[in-house]
């Protein structure tokens, strides 16, 4: 016990210190003159530039840009890979039909299809909730399936034993058994959706924080794409803790670590 | 061919499964009734189709030929209810919610299925767990929430497939001694399969024994031992030592040729 109790601490503090110590290394490098700050800039020099950006409220607007870009296309993707991946799982006629077009799309990076996307919707937000929606869509659709396919035979002998129709097997089995492997789609397809924004805000948009990448570099403005990957690392992190926490209230059976 | 003192009539019952190498029989000529309020055990050396006779009594797999007449739902109640050999309880349900499922798919009204569960859920002793899911509780635990969840649904017969087989020998007792307990108060009738003759003897008034690959019926014996039951009281009836060797001469030699198969298939 005392044991287990020293090694926590000694674990957390090392979590805290080594990152910490790594931007002491690299700000002493920077002042040193070992890294050129005019490419990788210096801890320092960021944070000041954080400030003014912070203070004008600029970097606040495109955040939220960002933000509302990825939750539409993240809740445009979710919701029919959600309904088609059960209907997949659940009906072998709906799999056989649907899986194939699936399988063969799947492979096309995301981004290949953005020029078209473009061409079909225009420059405005549809094209870049849309894109962010497909990327979501397959990750979401593929483990949705799978997670009903994965649910043991044991659970529909139990539900056509005790007379389950159709709507209750898909409310007490099918769809509560495949939350998990749901929930790793919706994980993977939040990661998924930070990549296409970016993605999508550098080739056509007028703000969000990919935006404010390419702006950076064209101004070259290094230590602002530094404060944009900061906040690309906040919304990444706050996104997968939303995810989590929605997941302990949504399947508070399932077995954690 | 049903009347009314019999729940369960099976005639001529056969079953073959298709394999690479042609039809492969499991059954053959399976003829038998259960009685009405009878415990009725099925024992039989492993993969003699004990299992598959069950999910044809419920339901769950078709007979390639023959007849088999299960005494239907009555009274809203439903035909069959199944305890499964391995872990059946749903794990994203709680133990209330798993002893209710039955009475949910019937459309019970949540407050009444609820206080029928309860009923049920003491029973078993596991008023503490009510709100726990499967995943904190022991092996034991959840097929008793499994056992409760066929006993909440009131059918009108209980289909056990080995329900205590995955158990410690410890756990095994104390829970057929609960199943005693419970079976003798509601007197459902009951279809109840085992590999263990002494299982067999505790809790059934009558024990089917079956033959090797394929599967046929050997003989069937009465077990004329008084109810109520005491498990411990009944293993030092000098009745019980009778029925158990008389058991064993029977199923000895069926076990012995599902031996002698294994080994042939296996060379």
């Amino acid at each position: 016990m005392a044991k287990s109790l020293h090694s926590n601490v000694v674990t957390n503090t090392l979590s805290v210190l080594s990152p910490l110590s790594l931007l002491l290394v690299w700000e002493a490098c920077a002042r040193v003159g070992f890294v050129d700050t005019r490419l990788l800039s210096s801890p320092t020099q960021i944070f000041q530039s954080l400030l003014p950006l912070l203070g004008s409220g600029e970097l606040l607007y495109n955040t939220l840009v960002s933000m509302q870009r990825v939750l539409l296309g993240f809740v445009a993707g979710a919701v029919p890979g959600i309904l088609l991946g059960m209907s997949m799982g659940i009906s072998p006629l709906v799999r056989s039909a649907v899986e194939p077009m699936i399988q063969a799309t799947y492979p096309i990076p995301k981004l290949a299809i953005m020029p078209l996307i473009l061409l079909i919707f225009g420059l405005g937000e549809t094209s870049k909730v849309f894109t962010i929606g497909i990327g979501v869509f397959y990750l979401v659709v593929i483990n949705t399936m799978a997670g009903v396919l994965h649910i043991e035979k044991i659970y529909m002998d139990v539900a056509k034993n005790f007379g389950a129709s159709r709507l209750d097997f898909y409310l007490t089995v099918a769809f509560p058994g495949a939350l998990p492997m749901i929930f790793t789609g919706l994980k993977l397809g939040m990661g998924m959706a930070l990549i296409l924004v970016v993605a999508a805000e550098m080739s056509a948009a007028k703000a969000g924080v990919g935006w404010m990448i390419w702006r950076a570099y064209d101004m070259f403005a290094i230590e602002q794409m530094f404060v944009a990957l900061i906040v690309l690392s906040v919304l990444g992190y706050v996104f997968s803790i939303f995810l989590d926490i929605l997941e302990r209230w949504v399947v508070p059976w399932k077995q954690r670590a | 061919m049903t009347c009314k003192s019999t729940s369960i009539n099976v005639h001529n019952l056969h079953k073959s499964f298709h394999s690479r190498s042609g039809p492969i029989s499991a059954l053959t000529d399976i003829t038998f009734n259960v009685k009405k309020g009878e415990f009725f055990v099925i024992v039989g050396p492993s993969g003699c189709g004990k299992t598959t006779l069950l999910r044809i009594l419920a339901g769950l797999e078709e007979a390639s030929g023959g007849q088999v007449v299960v005494s239907g739902a009555q009274q809203g109640r439903p035909a069959n209810s199944m305890v499964f050999q391995e872990q059946s309880v749903f794990p994203w349900m709680t133990v209330r919610d798993n002893v209710a499922y039955g009475l949910r798919l019937r459309g019970i009204p949540k407050k009444e299925r609820y206080e029928t569960a309860e009923t049920y859920i003491r029973m078993i002793g596991l008023s503490k767990f009510a709100d726990a899911y499967p995943h904190q509780l022991s092996g034991g635990m959840k097929q008793r929430v499994s056992v409760a969840r066929a006993f909440a649904n009131d059918p009108e017969i209980l289909l056990m497939d080995e329900p205590f087989g995955a158990l410690d020998e410890q756990n095994r007792i104390i829970l057929q001694q609960e199943l005693i307990k419970i079976w003798e108060e509601t007197r459902k009738t009951a279809v109840f399969i085992t590999h263990s003759i002494d299982e067999a003897i505790c809790l059934g008034d009558r024990v089917m024994i079956m033959t090797a690959h394929p599967g046929t019926i050997h003989c069937i014996t009465e077990i004329d031992l008084p109810r109520p039951r005491d498990i411990t009281a009944i293993r030092t009836n000098h009745r019980y030592n009778e029925i158990f060797v008389d058991i064993w001469g029977n199923l000895r030699e069926e076990v012995l040729k599902s031996k002698q198969q294994e080994l042939g298939t296996n060379n």
